[in-house]
């Protein structure tokens, strides 16, 4: 059972109070009408299956009900980071030990608060 | 009966307590202190068991969590039952009763192990499946014979008299094991401060020291122990948890642990003071860092016949004789390949029993133990192993030879030697399950000749569970990993002064897992593997003949390592014949993976409170206790108990369900019924943009509905496909209700949040679930207006109060928000008010409505109302591949919307344009008599061969008691087009209905009745 940093709550709490909610980043196309039925089915259906550095969209369902991203490592399940809707992750598969490219410094800041959310 | 095989003194039984129990039937005595094993050691008894595929006799071999044999079946009453209970864990208490888990008619005497004498030979891995293969259709009837003979315990058949616990508990330091390692780990991060749980699974802490012939500062071992355990009860910051097994180490250091709390006193949890403990505890530990300080458990030797009782492990021998104060027999054979199982030969020698002969696998062992044995007089025979065991219910002798373990071959001609029992030792392995669990494989040490585990970050192991077995080093190695993990919490560790150890140098161990025989090893005598799951050497050799290669495989094929074994103490001789045969190392063949639990965990402990009443949530309307004293059925409904519907008593007879949804139906068709709609799932939409977010996640035109009227909206996902369903009324310029169905509730809820939180929150929208906040009650029927306009003060002229508006006003003098809408086609209003006015509402209806004789009714009724009308149910005549289009609602698809809403692209797929998608219709049966079956499959020609193509599926069925005929609803292929074909409904039995498709609205097909 994962143990889980809600952003907004700021605190640690089970897995039994969040709902996984598939893969995160995934834009719904701004003027669906101009996608082929292909591009349509891809933003429908198709999603990564990574081994390795995973985000995932999730919602605190019986906390604070806010929907958020989780940085997690498909191996080792290990939750690397948790960031609000809107940022972006500081681990990815480009950066594993995690990137402080001049975009992220600000969340990074936010983020190494959640040291402990790595297992 | 005499405890012969108890000893005078020594132990930590107290001799002062004697204990009755029963065992298969018979009496005997023990003592304060034992376990059921040792009590059954002392009393002499040989045969414990039967094995599982052969029924061959079984003996104790081990003595703690990794006896493969004694398994029991625990409990003198029918509620007690507890099976596969190892009996070297059960804790000896007055009046246990037990029997050992197989063997009919009795473990003495077993008419299956004729099967095993008979065919053992011919019983290969995967007998049972290449035996009974044929016909296909038999194997049920062969199964119940094959399971009675190798069964595996039984479950109660009584209630359970005992409760269970969940405990919650935070940790920054879990230390898995008591003993030497552990204490010393748990002492250095208790005087840090840090916050500790340290558990161990046996009845004392301690482990290894309890039995230790090493002395600690010059005292024995257990003083030691009683020392640190004193330090660590006085700290506040310290939990300790004996007789508790941490079974499971799942995400994020979070480790189950199970504790018996009452399993040592008594079946059932003893009447405490004015209350009754709980049985036992599952605490749910989440910590910081985990320390595995598991140890290690020894490995046996793989010889022929190494199961015929008096055949145990070196170490088991140390533990019966040190600290049970039971010698297992008089003449004592140790074949080993280390130097540490010589002080299971020391031992016997000291209680005054006669060590016939010490044969080590090495050429030359020189190390101190091995010294000291020579010094008393052991004969001790070199390079040699004992190849076969003699002896049916006990062992009689063994045979020794010289051997080569490298070449895997008898060099010596053999001598047999008398004895009655024969210790083994092939080295120690290290308890690797829980950080198994953990998914990290674990690596072969040559250096210690076993696995050793993998950690993941923050998980630390310390001393025999890495290999590290010497005592002081293991001491050292415990509060040194300790210190590891309090650096990673950063926490300075309190330094502890570890106690002295005399150690004795130990000579090098030789790797050396199967003995070699004269015979090949799928002729000789049996070698078994798994003596819990009756795997022979002979049988893994079979399974990589047959080209079983992945460890994996052999394991499934042989059925090594399965069961409540989990492979502790054959698995790794497993890999290493498994090796042999392929000609590969054993890091080559590497290990299988070590699944949760540890050891069994009862269920009681699993679902904790969670059970009975408390195993789900129910969900009552605030007018529950109305229904219930009006002898309503009920109906779960999600979490939800609903009024099925109300049975009357007609001439003493309670009517039928049919008898009285079609009374109730009649009821509401032609005068008024009520129904209890409270569990509808409501949400108050606010804001600026609310109107503008409605007209996204629904399909049709929101932009126009004005202040005081209602709308019925389809919610598709953005596939196209319905989800939900249900009205929205406008409150206010700013301010929508919306309903949803009564089990779509919360994931409608959580769907609007997804969509605004995630794609658009720029809008000004805001979303409150008050579903238990309002009640609902339809009042519904011709007779509608004139019964509520006797209670209410708002004008219900039907001009002034129209279909699909909503008004606010008074209703049996409370504030109330009634909305005139309909899900039975009649005249319905439906009435919200406060849900802790309800009942006074709901019972100021019935005081006028006598007149009418307003008639309450079900779910059942509702459904037939709404199917007579057509109206659908999601989930129900929906299944998430049905499209509005599909259902016919192209009148609620707003095409022309601005907003690319959620849905509408996926309208104009190519799939979702097929013009042979299965489409809702109604299907009337051509016999009167008939209600289709739902969810019976629809073929347009009967006569066509097997398989028929099937074109649809009913999705909802009544008898109709307004029309006199059966109704369905049913989705068909191309179904719209079909009104008036013929459709066939092939039966189980052989029957085949016919049906004529029909539109699906079979009752008042223009809807005037619900505009009167």
């Amino acid at each position: 059972m994962f143990h889980i940093y809600c952003p907004y709550c700021e605190e640690h709490r089970e897995e039994e109070e969040f709902h996984p909610k598939g893969q995160a980043h995934i834009a719904r196309p701004e003027e669906p009408e101009a996608c082929s039925d292909e591009e349509w089915g891809d933003y429908l259906f198709f999603r990564d299956n990574p081994r390795g550095i995973h985000h995932e969209l999730w919602v605190h369902a019986v906390g604070c009900r806010k929907f958020f991203n989780i940085t997690r490592h498909t191996v080792s399940y290990a939750i690397l980071e948790t960031y609000k809707m809107g940022e972006l992750p500081r681990f990815t598969a480009e950066f594993p030990e995690g990137s402080l490219s001049e975009k992220v410094t600000t969340e990074a800041e936010a983020m190494s608060r959640q040291e402990g959310v790595k297992a | 009966m005499n405890q012969i095989n108890r000893l005078r003194e020594g132990g930590r039984i107290d001799r002062a307590r004697t204990l009755s129990f029963t065992f298969n039937g018979k009496r005997y005595q023990g003592h304060a202190g034992d376990t059921l094993a040792s009590a059954l050691l002392a009393n002499g008894v040989n045969i414990v068991n039967r094995s599982f595929k052969y029924s061959r006799p079984r003996g104790i071999v081990a003595a703690g969590a990794e006896e493969p044999n004694a398994l029991i079946q625990l409990g003198g009453t029918e509620s007690a039952q507890v099976p596969n209970v190892r009996a070297t864990q059960q804790a000896l208490f007055d009046g246990l009763t037990a029997q050992s888990t197989n063997g009919w008619p009795n473990v003495q005497r077993d008419l299956m192990s004729l099967v095993g004498k008979l065919g053992g030979r011919f019983m290969p891995p995967g007998f049972y499946y290449k035996t009974f293969m044929a016909p296909a259709s038999m194997w049920m009837t062969y199964e119940k014979v094959i399971r009675k003979g190798a069964g595996l315990g039984r479950s109660p058949m009584e209630r359970d008299p005992d409760s269970y616990d969940h405990l919650n508990q935070h940790c920054d330091l879990l230390v898995i094991g008591a003993g030497p390692v552990g204490l010393a780990a748990a002492l250095t991060a208790a005087r840090s401060g840090t916050r500790v749980i340290l558990c161990d699974e046996q009845e004392e802490m301690g482990g290894s020291l309890l039995d230790s012939r090493e002395l600690l500062d010059n005292q024995p071992a257990v003083q030691w122990v009683e020392r640190v355990l004193d330090e660590l009860a006085q700290c506040d910051n310290v939990t300790l948890l004996p007789r508790t097994t941490a079974n499971g180490y799942h995400d994020h250091h979070f480790v189950t642990l199970h504790e018996r709390r009452t399993e040592h006193l008594g079946e059932t949890a003893p009447q405490g003071a004015g209350y009754r403990p709980t049985r036992s505890r599952m605490h749910r530990v989440r910590a910081g860092q985990v320390l595995l300080a598991t140890g290690a458990h020894e490995r046996p030797l793989v010889y022929g016949s190494n199961d015929v009782p008096g055949n145990l492990v070196a170490g088991a021998v140390s533990t019966y004789v040190r600290r049970y104060g039971v010698v297992p027999g008089n003449k004592l054979i140790l074949s080993t390949t280390n130097d540490y199982a010589y002080r299971a030969a020391l031992d016997w020698l000291d209680v005054g029993r006669e060590v016939v002969a010490i044969v080590d696998a090495r050429q030359a062992p020189d190390g101190e133990l091995v010294a000291q044995a020579r010094a008393r007089g052991i004969r001790i025979i070199e390079g040699a192993a004992v190849l076969e065991a003699k002896g049916g219910n006990r062992v009689s002798g063994a045979r020794i030879a010289a051997i080569d373990a490298e070449a895997f071959k008898v060099t010596g001609q053999a001598e047999t030697l008398a004895c009655d029992t024969i210790a083994s030792s092939g080295g120690y392995s290290p308890v690797i399950h829980l950080a198994s669990h953990t998914g990290a494989r674990p690596s072969w040490n040559e250096e210690s000749l076993g696995f050793v585990p993998s950690l993941v970050r923050g998980v630390h192991a310390a001393g025999s569970a890495r290999g590290v077995h010497d005592l002081a080093e293991g001491l050292a190695d415990g509060a040194a990993m300790a210190e590891q993990a309090l650096e990673a919490l950063d926490r300075p560790a309190g330094p502890i002064a570890l106690p002295q150890v005399d150690s004795l140098r130990e000579g090098a161990a030789c790797a050396f897992y199967q003995v070699p025989h004269e015979k090949p090893t799928l002729r000789g005598p049996k070698q078994f593997v798994d003596q819990q799951n009756d795997v022979t050497a002979a049988a893994i050799e079979l399974a990589t003949r047959e080209g079983f290669e992945s460890i994996e495989h052999v394991k499934r094929y042989t059925a090594m390592g399965f069961g409540t074994d989990q492979g502790k103490l054959g698995n790794i001789n497993g890999m290493a014949i498994a090796a042999r045969c392929l000609g590969k190392t054993i890091p080559e063949v590497g290990t299988t993976v070590f699944r949760p639990n540890y050891t069994p965990v009862t269920f009681g402990a699993i679902v904790g409170r969670h059970c009975r009443d408390l195993f789900d949530p129910e969900r009552y309307t605030a007018l529950h206790q109305w229904h219930v004293e009006h002898g309503a059925e009920f109906e779960d409904v999600g979490q939800w108990k609903r009024p099925w519907y109300f049975p009357k008593t007609v001439n003493g007879k309670s009517e039928t369900l049919d008898e009285a949804v079609a009374r109730e139906c009649l009821a509401v068709r032609q005068g008024v019924g009520v129904l209890d709609a409270s569990t509808l799932g409501k949400i108050d939409i606010q804001g600026p943009d609310a109107r503008e977010f409605l007209g996204r996640v629904y399909t049709n035109k929101w932009a126009k509905l004005a202040p005081g009227r209602v709308r019925y909206g389809l919610m598709c996902k953005d596939d196209g496909m319905l989800m939900d369903d249900g009205t929205t009324s406008c409150l206010g310029e700013n301010h929508f209700l919306m309903t949803t169905t009564t089990g779509g509730a919360a994931g409608v809820m959580e769907w609007l949040e997804l969509w605004h939180q995630t794609e658009w929150p720029e809008l000004q929208v805001y979303f409150t679930s008050v579903t238990d906040h309002w009640a609902t009650i339809t009042v519904t029927g011709p007779e509608a207006r004139k019964l509520l306009s006797e209670i209410t003060d708002i004008d219900l002229d039907k001009e002034q109060f129209k279909f699909m508006d909503w008004r606010e006003g008074q209703v049996a003098d409370v504030p109330a928000r009634v909305f005139r809408i309909s899900f039975t086609g009649e005249l319905a209003y439906e009435i919200n008010v406060q849900a802790n006015y309800a009942l006074h509402v709901w019972t100021t209806l019935f005081e006028h409505g006598d007149k009418y004789d307003l008639t309450p009714y079900g779910t059942e009724t509702m459904h037939v109302l709404r199917a007579e009308k057509g109206l659908i149910i999601a989930g129900q005549d929906t299944d998430g591949s049905v499209t509005p289009e599909d259902l016919g609602m192209q009148w609620a698809v707003g095409y022309d919307k601005p907003f690319p809403w959620i849905g509408k692209r996926a309208l104009s797929r190519s799939d979702t344009r097929r013009k042979d998608r299965k489409q809702l219709v109604g299907l009337k049966p051509k016999d009167s008599a008939v209600v289709l079956e739902e969810g019976a499959q629809i073929v347009f020609d009967p006569d066509h061969a097997i398989p028929m193509p099937m074109v649809g599926h009913v999705t909802s069925s009544y008898y109709s008691a307004i029309l006199g005929h059966g109704i369905a609803l049913a989705v068909v292929k191309g179904g719209h087009h079909r009104i008036g074909e013929t459709v066939y409904l092939p039966m189980v039995d052989g029957q085949v209905h016919q049906a004529e498709i029909v539109s699906n609205v079979f009752y008042d097909p223009k809807g005037e009745r619900q505009h009167v």
